[in-house]
C-alpha cells in the first residue's frame, strides 16, 4: 500500500496558493523543458509537467490520471506553479457568474453534440 | 486527449471551463446521466476523508480507524477548442456534504435527478441548492416498470418552488440529457438576469 500523502512529504497544502478548483487548468510552462532534471522534483511532480505540456488538464483530470486524492495533486500543482514549472488557469470565480455570451455558446455547443 | 496537440512552439490552447453538478440519491443514475454525454468514459477523483473530513469527522477514540475514500465520478464535454464543461456527479451520501460545498463552488447550475418511487431520496439535495441559491432543475428519471405521474404531482410532492424547472428524462439517452443541460444553463441565465434587475433597481 502507497500512503498518498508520503509524495507531499506530508503536507495537505501548498504555502501560498489558494485552493484550486477542481476545474481549474494547469499548464506546463514552455520554458519547463527538463523537469527531472531538477532533483527537488518527484516523479509525480515530473509526470504532471509533462501531461500538461500539449494538453493543458484540469486537476480533477490529473486526479483521475494519476490515481491520487485530489489534495494530493493540489500540494503538487502548487509546487510546480512556486517553482515556475506551470501556470494555472483559474476558471469563473464563484459568485459571478459567467458572461451571458459564454453561456450563450454552451447552449449553442450544448445543442450541436 | 481533447484540445488537440499543438504544433511545436505553438503554446496549447487554455480552455475557460465550466461545470455544472449531477446531484441526488444513491442509484438514481447520476454516472449514467455523466456517461450518457461525456466524450471520456466518466472518470473518478478520490479524496481521503482523514484530510479533507477533519472538522467535520470526530475520530477521537477511533484514531486506528482506516481512512475512507470519496468518490466523484465526473465527465466532460469539450463544446469548443477554447471551452469546456465538466459534468460532476455528486457524492451520494449526507455525510460527505462537505465536498459538495467545494463542488457547488463556481458552479454554473444543477441537475437534482429523481426516482418518483424514492422521491425523497432528493429532497436533500433540492434544499441544499435552494438555500445556497445554486441555480438547478429538476430531471425525473424515467426508470422502466416505474410509475408516471403527471409533472404537476410531482413538483407539488417535492414542494418546488414556481421557477425551478422540472422535466421528465432518460439519464441513459444522450438526446434527453442534453436536454435537461441546455435547461440547467438557460434557467442559470434567466436567474443572473434577474439577479442583474435586481441589483440595478
Amino acid at each position: 500500500m502507497v500512503r498518498p500523502y508520503a509524495m507531499t512529504r506530508g503536507r495537505t497544502s501548498s504555502q501560498g496558493q489558494h485552493r484550486l478548483d477542481l476545474i481549474a487548468v494547469v499548464v506546463t510552462e514552455p520554458h519547463a523543458d527538463d523537469p527531472e532534471a531538477d532533483h527537488m522534483l518527484s516523479p509525480e511532480h515530473v509526470d504532471i509537467v509533462e501531461l500538461c505540456r500539449d494538453i493543458p488538464q484540469s486537476v480533477a483530470e490529473l486526479a483521475a490520471e494519476l490515481d491520487l486524492p485530489i489534495g494530493v495533486v493540489r500540494v503538487l500543482v502548487g509546487d510546480l506553479v512556486d517553482a515556475e514549472f506551470v501556470h494555472v488557469n483559474r476558471p469563473v470565480p464563484p459568485a459571478e457568474l459567467p458572461d451571458e455570451s459564454i453561456l450563450r455558446d454552451v447552449i449553442n455547443g450544448l445543442r450541436a453534440l | 486527449m481533447i484540445f488537440g496537440r499543438s504544433e511545436r512552439g505553438k503554446p496549447p490552447v487554455e480552455p475557460v471551463t465550466l461545470k455544472i453538478l449531477v446531484a441526488g440519491g444513491f442509484g438514481v443514475g447520476k454516472t449514467t446521466l455523466v456517461g450518457a454525454v461525456s466524450e471520456i468514459r466518466p472518470l473518478r477523483t478520490e479524496e481521503l476523508l482523514t484530510e479533507a473530513g477533519r472538522p467535520v469527522d470526530d475520530t477521537s477514540g477511533v484514531e486506528g480507524k482506516r481512512t475512507t475514500t470519496v468518490a466523484m465520478d465526473f465527465g466532460r464535454i469539450t463544446l469548443r477548442e477554447d471551452l469546456v464543461l465538466y459534468l460532476f456527479g455528486t457524492p451520494g451520501q449526507e455525510r460527505f456534504w462537505f465536498m459538495w460545498d467545494e463542488l457547488s463552488e463556481g458552479a454554473l447550475g444543477a441537475v437534482v435527478l429523481a426516482d418518483t418511487r424514492r422521491l425523497e431520496d432528493c429532497f436533500a439535495a433540492v434544499d441544499y441548492f435552494e438555500r445556497r441559491s445554486i441555480p438547478f432543475l429538476v430531471g425525473v428519471n424515467c426508470f422502466e416498470g416505474a410509475p408516471r405521474y403527471p409533472v404537476e404531482d410531482v413538483r407539488q410532492a417535492l414542494d418546488l418552488d414556481e421557477g425551478v424547472p422540472l422535466l421528465m428524462c432518460d439519464a441513459r439517452d444522450r438526446e434527453s440529457v442534453k436536454e435537461a443541460l441546455i435547461g440547467v444553463v438557460q434557467h442559470a441565465m434567466a436567474y443572473a438576469a434577474d439577479r442583474r434587475r435586481s441589483v440595478t433597481t
